[in-house]
């Protein structure tokens, strides 16, 4: 039953990470990303993907496919069939399913993020709608594919298990929400384990909608600089498995890293922009690190939602300069945003894997387009690669309507 | 083991807004008429069963936050302020913490296509407040607003089914004392789009749109209506397992029938589609309720209604308690019941 639920421990299991897949458009795997953000490259490039001559802006994110997807257990007539955002949502979930080891089982909940699913698929279709209303050929397929629910089946039965699927579509805070639900899921004894993450691929109307909202960067992508002037758009996925600690202790699985808090909270000030105090990121803050047990001066790092917006970067350093006091002037934030861009359903689910690449490799990735510090910025914001002992990170993500996440992350030592 | 109950509820539908012109759907039992929804390039129109204008204006549409709404904000916002009734001003003073789950398949399509269509005709003019209602979860991001509540806010998106998931979530946060209180709203808006696209599935199938919420706490006291008994597994459809065995599933998991008990199932009256939800449920000899039938398919928001009117029935007709099975169009099968509190089984 999903409810109620049989099983309640009588003490909240520890929550461990044994996966870990990472798509952006620094390249595919752990390695590359690892490697990347850790100097800080930035790979955004002119966009390729629908045309964008008539946009104010020109590049984004993007991912560069490969011409084949690693072998998992669909037909060749389904792999023919999947659309972009499937592809980054199978790549990221390989990797994390190869590196747990996790073998087949038939139950396993499924929780994903993503903000527009299939958009791509639902673009074509309308196009064909309007312009050929009589052709449907094509169309049908397109109707499936576009549903996220589809996306989330494709992945349950490339890996041979069942759901349930939860798929969050609470827009750029998706991602950082569908790991905070797993996680409590698996407190709450739902379940032992399960497959968390989020995803999306760069469309054309959520393209054209960023650039209607003069919100993209006109220059480059900058977050906390006092003359930044807007975000890039990204593309991407990440993928976790996550499970008990007594599971995967169990089972002698590799143990990457330890969630320890989540907290959520709603931005009621208005659709698109933040309180500019940031009243619900310091209230998510403030629930993550309360249910960790945690005080700001425990955190070692801030992965900061950090677009690049006038408007988002100075409420979230309002945010995170009340939420720490003292310990601000010492916290190093980076957003790595600057790299990457907005990855928007995945944002919060890749930051979530960037922390855990800091937390494990013992260095803080910098926010390396950064010239001139905003002044709001009671923290020192890192521009450079940085070596630092790492033991807690933090993220947050926060999306339109007011959606705010955080996550805060151990190193498993 | 704690137990949640249902306080209260609240719908829009193609009958018009509010449960009561639900309930009188429902006692004439007779479908409501269909009408045409033009669509581009075609000469014939598809047809639909849309919500009707509200009878006066809703007095919210004066919030600033919902002056530019497209339909389905309205209709969730509708639907959930006649489900909290009388708690709305708890919440923005602060004494009660509202907990807001939105299901949704299909969103807010009717900006979404509006603004892909202006984008495609020219970039540098699409505009850029229909853009931000695009989003999944700009409807219950509007309520929270208006109601003033900063607790946890998820939408969800899948096929009907998840509106039971949205309600086993909000039990499972008012269990785990994340909020005291949630509203459920499951929800969609007419498109000639989607129409569209479900016919290329199947003509037979009237497509209709509305919201339905249902008002979840944990407690009992004065003003619960019904208890939230329990929510199934939600059962996928695989290549393992067919739409008839997750049905069969859904039915396996519910308790068994009883006398003076309610079916509220999803049947369109379109076999093909239906042949799954009948199979399961074709022993049931007790009352039988197919919403869908007379209101068209809401998707969503149909799942929704389900819950609303066996909350409603419990009530009306006294039954001990009622079931209710959703049999999704593409994800997955599963069940709740409710038990009648007057009844006090």
């Amino acid at each position: 039953m999903l409810f109620p639920s049989g099983h309640h421990p009588s003490s909240a299991p520890r929550v461990v990470i044994t996966g870990a897949g990472i798509v952006t458009s620094l390249g595919i795997g752990w390695e590359t990303n690892a490697e990347g953000f850790r100097l800080g490259r930035v790979a955004l490039k002119p966009v390729t993907l629908f045309d964008v001559s008539r946009q104010r802006v020109k590049i984004a994110g993007e991912v560069t496919l490969p011409d084949s997807l690693p072998s998992m257990q669909l037909d060749a007539r389904q792999e023919s069939r999947l659309d972009r955002a499937t592809k980054l949502l199978l790549l990221a979930a390989h990797e994390a399913w190869q590196q747990s080891g996790w073998k087949l089982c038939a139950h396993l909940p499924v929780v994903l993020g993503t903000t527009s699913g299939g958009m791509g698929m639902g673009e074509a279709y309308y196009r064909q709608a309007l312009n050929t209303p009589q052709d449907h050929r094509h169309q049908p397929s397109r109707v499936i594919q576009y549903q996220a629910q589809n996306q989330a089946l494709t992945l349950t039965e490339a890996f041979g298990f069942s759901g349930p699927i939860n798929i969050i579509a609470n827009a750029c805070a998706s991602g950082a929400n569908a790991i905070g639900h797993a996680w409590e899921l698996l407190r709450r004894g739902a379940c032992e384990r399960l497959l968390a993450g989020g995803y999306d691929a760069i469309s054309q109307l959520v393209f054209a909608g960023f650039d209607s909202l003069q919100a993209l960067s006109l220059t480059q992508c900058r977050p906390f600089d006092a003359h930044r002037d807007g975000l890039a758009l990204g593309e991407g996925a990440a993928i976790l498995t996550l499970e008990t600690l007594d599971c995967a202790q169990q089972r002698g699985a590799h143990i990457l890293g330890e969630i320890v808090g989540y907290g959520a909270a709603l931005d009621t000030h208005h659709l698109t922009q933040p309180h500019p105090q940031g009243d619900a990121a310091l209230a998510s803050m403030t629930a993550a690190t309360r249910i960790a047990g945690l005080t700001p001066g425990d955190i070692d790092y801030i992965n900061a939602h950090g677009t690049g917006t006038p408007m988002n970067d100075v409420a979230e350093a309002n945010a995170i300069n009340r939420w720490a006091g003292d310990r601000s002037v010492t916290l190093p934030v980076s957003s790595t945003k600057s790299s990457i861009g907005h990855l928007l359903g995945a944002a919060g689910s890749v930051e979530a894997v960037i922390c855990l690449m800091a937390l494990r490799e013992q260095w803080l990735p910098p926010t390396s387009t950064l010239q001139v510090v905003d002044p709001t910025c009671a923290f020192p914001v890192v521009q450079k690669p940085t070596s630092a002992k790492v033991e807690y990170a933090l993220t947050n993500s926060f999306g339109f309507g007011g959606a705010n996440a955080s996550l805060i992350m151990r190193r498993w030592s | 083991m704690s137990r949640v109950f249902v306080h209260g509820y609240g719908a829009v539908s193609p009958a018009g807004w509010g449960v009561g012109p639900l309930r009188e759907v429902l006692t004439r039992a007779a479908p409501l008429p269909t009408k045409g929804h033009a669509r581009p390039g075609w000469e014939k129109p598809l047809t639909v069963r849309q919500v009707p204008p509200p009878p006066s204006r809703p007095a919210f549409l004066t919030h600033a936050r919902l002056r530019r709404t497209s339909p389905i904000t309205q209709y969730v916002v509708a639907s959930a302020m006649e489900a909290i009734g009388s708690d709305a001003p708890l919440v923005a003073d602060g004494k009660l913490r509202l907990g807001i789950v939105l299901c949704t398949m299909s969103g807010c399509v009717n900006y979404s296509r509006r603004f892909y269509d202006e984008a495609l005709r020219d970039p540098g003019t699409a505009s850029p407040l229909v853009f931000p209602e695009t989003v999944f979860n700009a409807p219950a991001s509007h309520l929270a607003a208006l109601l003033g509540t900063p607790a946890k806010n998820y939408t969800l998106v899948g096929d009907p089914g998840t509106y039971l998931q949205g309600l086993a979530l909000a039990a499972d946060w008012l269990v785990e004392d994340h909020v005291d209180a949630c509203l459920i709203i499951g929800a969609e808006e007419c498109d000639w789009l989607t129409s569209d696209a479900f016919h290329l599935f199947s003509r037979h199938v009237i497509l209709g749109d509305g919201a339905g919420a249902l008002y979840l706490k944990a407690s009992a006291n004065a003003g619960a209506l019904a208890e939230l008994q329990c929510v199934t597994d939600s059962h996928l459809f695989s290549r393992n397992q067919s739409r008839a065995q997750a049905a069969q599933q859904v039915r396996a998991q519910l308790p068994p029938e009883s006398k003076n008990q309610l079916l509220c199932d999803g049947l369109r009256n379109v076999p093909k589609l239906d042949d799954a939800e009948s199979l399961a449920w074709q022993e049931w000899c007790g009352a039988r309720l197919s919403p869908k039938i007379l209101l068209g398919e809401g998707l969503m928001a149909a799942s929704a209604w389900q819950c609303v009117v066996s909350i409603d029935a419990l009530q009306q007709k006294g039954y001990s308690a009622a079931s209710v099975s959703v049999v999704g169009c593409n994800q997955q099968a599963i069940g709740t019941h409710f038990v009648n509190l007057k009844i006090g089984i």
